[in-house]
């Protein structure tokens, strides 16, 4: 199966191949295949095995396989841990990678005279199909390997790469396709992604290896009953980090990062090296703490979703997760981070930070001894994704509409993709696809007399390929020490957040506290003569909902008699629930009714996740604004919202109306700033707003400031416009999540269990605690910043001019 | 019609709401950075297809406002037009309306820097004027006293709100942008901050104005 000089060099190293390599090798000439394998089990070796086989024996001409990987940094690391088995085996073959990091006469050279092996990135590659001389460049392609094809699954980093490979799959008729993943819930959808439709895709499974050693982390103290940092767990947690060699301890936001890492250093009395890692740090302080790690010198990284992706970090022998995993998917990928060694059982404790991720906790263990992964709803290829591939399409060269539309229905998720949507986007980007027609001479694209459609003007491919890629960073300000010449870098805020800063604020960055100094062009400048308690810098990390499944499982365990599982201050608090009130079913609507502190308060138990339970929220208190009931704010966490107001509702049922809800939804979106912020993501990606420009690149202000009125524009002349629709729908599933709603309302039909009580429940009191209550703004706003506005003309003194 | 008055060079002035300037002693409305036709600008010059609304967005708006003050004259500020070619491209209807609003009511445009030659849609036309104890013109000239312009599409802050604004010294008068697709400058940009006194006022646009001391 090998040839002579690989095996060779496996059995000089002591190695053997394992079966899922071997496998990979047996279906060398698959149209396509998807491998399946925990971290550490050699996966890429076995998406490159055939390769490197073909070409030891094989001599070939340009490019004979594309790898493409979502990090850059992965791209490097592959092309240093290839190049070592290459060059020992002797072979001739020439590896390069091509990020947005390689310089424009390597990436000119390359498209000219291809390496044998390209290691890119979704959006590199789009780039290079962008060229009318992609045809050459491809020239021989036989491969495309697809790493870590899980993580971009169901994104449209991941839509993007499809359709640019529906593209290569005409240039190069013979290429196939080789996916790798790592542990997934439902490795038949990641398979439909990949291969050609409707070609099948053979899916190679890996020996899983031993089962996780994965339970609670045992501290002392019971959890505080809201909020996210787990302090408590601080002494426990170092206690842990002294009796392992390294470990990584996971948090859900970069902002629960900060704090943890800042209390972590407060009580780091042996000055444990103890480092921090997340997407908002400096690029550099990244890397040092990325080579601190390889080297093993550090005993602890306190980290977020940046460190999710398979990059190898040396010897990690415990994972903790701060928080409830929210969806048990992750868990498992983070914990697949221990042990990064084949055969070893990876080890990983879970720190509930309140007393209700006690019970999310419990239930994603159980998940995860069941190997019961959340499944995700099918979805459809988005349509903004679309618009931006036909955009690039043309910047290649003239092409017909209809060989388009059957190589873009060849990708998976738009399989179903019909022709009146396809012919809607292709509208779009010529016209604008708008109601009124206007500048038809100025078309973006046109359709030339042979029926062919084109660019008007060649030079729009410079900004169109400027443009191009569907990821969409926060507008983020660079933060540096203060300096006379530009001092150090220390990571990146969002603009919004340094809006809010006055001089004298402080903020955690990097784990130091800093004094807000002043904003200088794009750059955030602070000092570290910081002596106040700091204000925690919001992050753009997202706040994840917990998953459906989750939410079901904790509703199961609420059926229960007893819960000898949990701990007894949990259980207590359960138990005490169900004597004073009640606890939450599946299938009904609990919805408790009590005074407190001079207000009337009512608790919904949606268990919808945080965002659908935040649209609930936000309907519900309008729906009482409407019935006179003076609702004044309310809080929302992943299982209930608790509303407060002047009058206590004494009949819910109205309230939950289903077109009633979908008739206040309609109305509340139209000014709201998800939406808005949806759109600027949707304009963006379609081509409409043009985030770089020829020149200079327009600041995140002003781009927010015009994507703002483009929305309220098409929604007063033009609403039911292409970008509107797809806004909407993508809205509907995301943040907003109105689906859940629906799911919710579908399945209580009805039941809704008003509880009346004379005061505060023990499942709503945490929530009186939680951050983040939204207060209810009718005329409110306005008197409020008129006041301000008062306030400050009377203290300046300016008020009592002569006018 | 909500506004905030304020003496300037020994007149009463009206800060609007919508983003215009009245005079009401010369029965005077004053509206600065049209730029009617950016749409079509942008994507004769190779960018995205944006909405191509924003003309009759503004001149309805403005179509508005004159029908709540019928003033006697009308002064542009500049930058009415995206650009020239922007002008002469105005759909028919566009141009009806525009047509319609001058009607016989004197109608000065002032030339700004993107459209610096006359237009086909008749009144006078200015480099700079004066009227009174006020000059009229497109870019501030920090020399001047009693001046009125446009140009820097200014706007404030307060909390967490940011609205276009007008901006007033003793000296001067700084118009917020009138047209829908325009963006602002914060009044902290130096390009602002070194043209206004320490002393100056921002007014907050909006349902109704709010002036607050210039945030800087």
């Amino acid at each position: 199966m090998l040839p002579d000089s690989i095996q060779t060099w496996f059995t000089a190293k002591g190695w053997s191949i394992h079966p899922h390599q071997h496998a990979m090798l047996e279906r060398r000439s698959d149209p396509a295949t998807l491998l399946i394998a925990p971290t550490g089990g050699g996966k890429t070796m076995a998406g490159f095995l055939p390769t490197l086989a073909d070409l030891a024996t094989t001599p070939h001409d340009g490019l004979h396989t594309l790898y493409v990987s979502p990090l850059k940094a992965l791209a490097a690391d592959i092309k240093r841990n290839l190049r070592t088995p290459v060059d020992e085996i002797g072979l001739p073959i020439r590896i390069e990678d091509r990020t947005g990091d390689t310089s424009q006469s390597r990436k000119r050279r390359q498209r000219a005279d291809p390496p044998h092996i390209l290691l890119t990135t979704p959006e590199s590659l789009a780039l290079l199909t962008s060229y009318p001389d992609a045809h050459r460049t491809f020239k021989g392609l036989q491969r495309i390997i697809v790493d870590e094809i899980h993580a971009l699954a169901e994104s449209k980093r991941g839509d993007q790469l499809m359709l640019a490979l529906s593209r290569l799959q005409d240039l190069c008729p013979d290429m196939l396709r080789v996916g790798l993943s790592a542990t997934v819930d439902d490795p038949n959808a990641i398979a439909r992604t990949l291969a050609c439709y409707p070609n099948p895709c053979e899916i190679v499974l890996a020996d899983p290896g031993p089962a996780p050693d994965i339970a609670m982390l045992k501290v002392d103290q019971p959890p505080p009953w809201a909020g996210g940092g787990a302090a408590y767990a601080i002494p426990a947690v170092l206690e842990q980090i002294k009796q392992h060699k390294t470990t990584l301890i996971f948090h859900n936001t970069r902002a629960q990062a900060e704090i943890f890492f800042h209390n972590l250093w407060l009580a780091n009395d042996d000055s444990l090296p103890i480092a921090i890692h997340h997407g908002s740090l400096d690029r550099d302080q990244r890397e040092r703490v990325e080579g601190a790690m390889v080297c093993g010198e550090l005993r602890a990284v306190v980290c977020t979703g940046s460190l999710d992706l398979g990059i190898d970090w040396g010897d990690v022998d415990l994972v903790i997760q701060i928080g409830a995993p929210k969806n048990v998917k992750r868990l498992v990928q983070r914990i697949g981070r221990a042990n990064h060694r084949y055969n070893a059982p990876s080890k990983a404790r879970l720190v509930p930070a309140n007393r209700f991720e006690v019970v999310e906790c419990r239930a994603a263990l159980e998940a995860v001894q069941a190997g019961d992964l959340d499944g995700e709803t099918p979805r459809t290829g988005p349509l903004d994704v679309l618009c931006q591939h036909i955009l690039i399409t043309a910047c290649a060269g003239p092409f017909a509409a209809d060989a388009l539309f059957a190589q873009v229905t060849t990708v998976g998720d738009y399989a179903t993709l019909s022709r009146t949507q396809f012919d809607a986007c292709l509208d779009f980007c010529a016209t604008g696809g708008y109601a009124l027609k206007a500048y038809d001479q100025w078309q973006r694209l046109v359709q030339r007399p042979d029926g062919l459609w084109q660019l008007r003007d060649p030079r729009a491919a410079t900004r169109i390929r400027m443009n191009l890629g569907t990821i969409q960073d926060a507008d983020l300000l660079k933060v540096r020490l203060k300096r006379s010449r530009g001092g150090k870098p220390l990571g990146q805020v969002e603009e919004a957040f340094a809006a809010s800063l006055t001089p004298g604020d402080t903020f955690l960055i990097g784990g130091r506290i800093v004094r807000y100094e002043g904003l200088r062009e794009m750059t955030v400048e602070v000092s570290r003569n910081a002596n106040k308690k700091p204000k925690v810098a919001v992050f753009s990390g997202t706040k994840f909902a917990t998953s459906t499944q989750l939410s079901q499982r904790i509703l199961q365990m609420f059926k229960q008699d007893h819960w000898p599982e949990l701990p007894p201050h949990t259980a207590d608090w359960l138990h005490l629930q169900r004597a004073v009130s009640e606890l939450p079913r599946a299938g009904h609507l609990l919805f408790e009714s009590f005074p407190h502190d001079g207000r009337a308060y009512s608790c919904i138990y949606g268990f919808a996740g945080r965002n659908a339970q935040q649209t609930l929220g936000l309907l519900l208190t309008k729906r009482m604004e409407e019935l006179g009931l003076d609702p004044l704010g309310f809080v929302s966490t992943d299982y209930a919202t608790l509303i407060w107001g002047l009058e206590p509702v004494i009949d819910p049922e109205p309230l939950f109306d289903p077109s009633g809800l979908r008739e206040g939804l309609e109305g509340w979106l139209a000014g709201n700033l998800v939406m808005k912020r949806s759109f600027r993501a949707v304009a963006t990606v379609a081509g409409l707003i043009e985030r770089n420009q020829p020149g200079a690149r327009k600041n995140g202000r002003q781009a927010t400031f015009s994507s703002d009125i483009l929305y309220d524009t098409l929604r007063k002349y033009d609403p039911d416009h292409l970008l509107l629709k797809v806004t909407r729908d993508e809205a509907m599933r995301g943040l907003v999540d109105f689906g859940r709603i629906e799911e919710l309302l579908t399945q209580i039909q009805g039941r809704i269990t008003h509880r009346q009580l004379d005061r505060i429940t023990p499942l709503a009191a945490p929530l009186l605690l939680e951050i983040g209550k939204v207060p209810v703004k009718g005329a409110g706003e306005e008197k409020l910043l008129q006041q301000e506005t008062e306030d400050l003309m009377r203290k300046s003194g300016l008020s009592d001019l002569p006018s | 019609m909500t506004g905030f008055d304020f003496s300037f060079a020994g007149t009463t002035l009206t800060a609007l709401g919508a983003g215009a300037l009245w005079w009401p002693n010369m029965r005077m409305l004053v509206v600065s950075d049209l730029h009617l036709g950016k749409s079509e600008r942008h994507a004769r010059r190779g960018g995205g297809p944006l909405p191509p609304y924003e003309t009759a967005d503004t001149l309805q708006r403005l179509s508005q406002l004159i029908a709540q003050s019928d003033p006697a004259c009308v002064i542009c500020l500049g930058d009415t037009f995206d650009d020239l070619a922007a002008a002469q491209a105005l759909s028919t209807q566009e141009r009806a309306l525009l047509h319609d609003l001058i009607g016989a009511r004197r109608w000065i445009w002032i030339e700004g820097n993107h459209d610096p030659a006359p237009t086909d849609f008749g009144g006078e036309h200015h480099s700079a004027l004066n009227i009174g104890p006020l000059t009229f013109r497109h870019i501030a000239d920090p020399e001047t006293q009693g001046e009125v312009s446009g140009h820097y599409h200014p706007k404030a802050r307060v909390r967490s709100t940011s609205r276009p604004a007008f901006l007033v010294d003793p000296a001067r008068v700084i118009l917020p942008a009138f047209g829908t697709y325009t963006g602002g400058l914060r009044s902290t940009d130096p390009a602002l901050t070194t043209l206004m006194s320490p002393n100056a006022l921002a007014i907050l646009t909006g349902p109704r104005p709010l002036p607050v001391p210039m945030p800087r």
